[in-house]
């Protein structure tokens, strides 16, 4: 069974997937390989414009949007000027000499991520909820809630979440201060 | 598309990201790199969210409809966590860059003296 109304399982879906996840990869290299830093910053942007995408995919319309105001929006916007303010650093973004047993540990770290994703035998919602161990009444209450997103997350956020909610208005609160206190001149 | 594919898509950018934060010298780079790590964990996140059974369901307790989501909520924390974290970061490179003209990450090494 599907949930939502989108068709999942149709070939354009499908298409547009790969071509969303083959971009966010070649643009993460990128950002790592680029010589010149404005050109990586660019590069992040459009990896983060793809995971956008990727979170539409999966249902999450509103991380998505959060996504594009928050990272497209904001955080590239910071580190555009970082890297301008910057710029008469010379050299680019040279490599430090532990690139071989880092690149060694990281193709190690991502083959085990991969192995056990795919080796792993994930419950999944759909058979559970095709199986019928679940009542007709939760069935019918998932597929309310991957129907429209938005307000459950904020139910949850408010609700079940709230004291991470409060912490991390906090946390924000103080980074806002301690970001000021850096940057004051004198 | 099935949930493999979303995760095997999150665990080749999280390699990136942590071949870029660990090997790079600029200071920027390893804060790009960071963010797309930050962003690597939120697509498995939300994709294992999105395809799991949550064992709220399988147990049938009250809002188990609602747990299918929790790992939305998550993301939503660790982009919160990832904005602090870029503000503060970007504050300390410009605040060393100031002090003393470099923004490598191997040049900043005071202590170490």
């Amino acid at each position: 069974m599907t949930l939502g109304q989108g068709t999942e399982d149709s070939l354009f879906i499908d298409v547009v997937f790969w071509v969303i996840a083959v971009s966010s990869i070649i643009s993460a290299i990128a950002v790592v390989q680029s010589k010149d830093l404005f050109r990586a910053a660019m590069f992040l942007i459009v990896s983060f414009v793809a995971v956008a995408g990727l979170f539409v995919l999966l249902r999450a319309e509103f991380l998505a949007a959060v996504q594009v105001l928050i990272y497209v929006g904001a955080i590239s916007v910071l580190i555009l000027f970082a890297v301008l303010m910057t710029r008469d650093v010379e050299g680019g973004s040279p490599s430090n000499r532990q690139v071989v047993p880092i690149g060694i540990l990281a193709v190690l770290f991502g083959a085990v991520a991969i192995f056990v994703s795919v080796d792993t035998d994930w419950n999944l919602l759909e058979s559970t909820l095709s199986s019928g161990t679940v009542t007709a009444d939760v069935t019918d209450g998932i597929t309310g809630v991957f129907s429209n997103t938005v307000p459950v997350v904020a139910k949850l956020l408010i609700r079940d979440f709230v004291l991470a909610f409060e912490v991390a208005s906090v946390l924000l609160l103080a980074s806002i201060i301690g970001a000021l206190a850096l940057v004051r001149e004198g | 598309m099935s949930l493999e594919n979303f995760l095997i898509v999150g665990a080749i950018i999280f390699s990136i990201g942590l071949y870029g934060a660990l090997t790079k010298r600029h200071a920027v780079t390893v804060l790009m790199c960071i963010e797309l790590m930050f962003n690597a964990v939120n697509i498995t996140a939300v994709a294992l969210s999105r395809y799991v059974t949550p064992s709220a369901v399988l147990d049938g307790s009250k809002g188990a409809a609602e747990a299918v989501l929790t790992g939305q909520v998550f993301a939503i924390f660790i982009i919160t966590v990832a904005a602090a974290e870029i503000a503060l970061g970007l504050a300390i490179v410009i605040a060393i860059y100031r002090t003393r003209e470099t923004v490598f990450v191997t040049d900043a090494n005071q202590l170490r003296k």
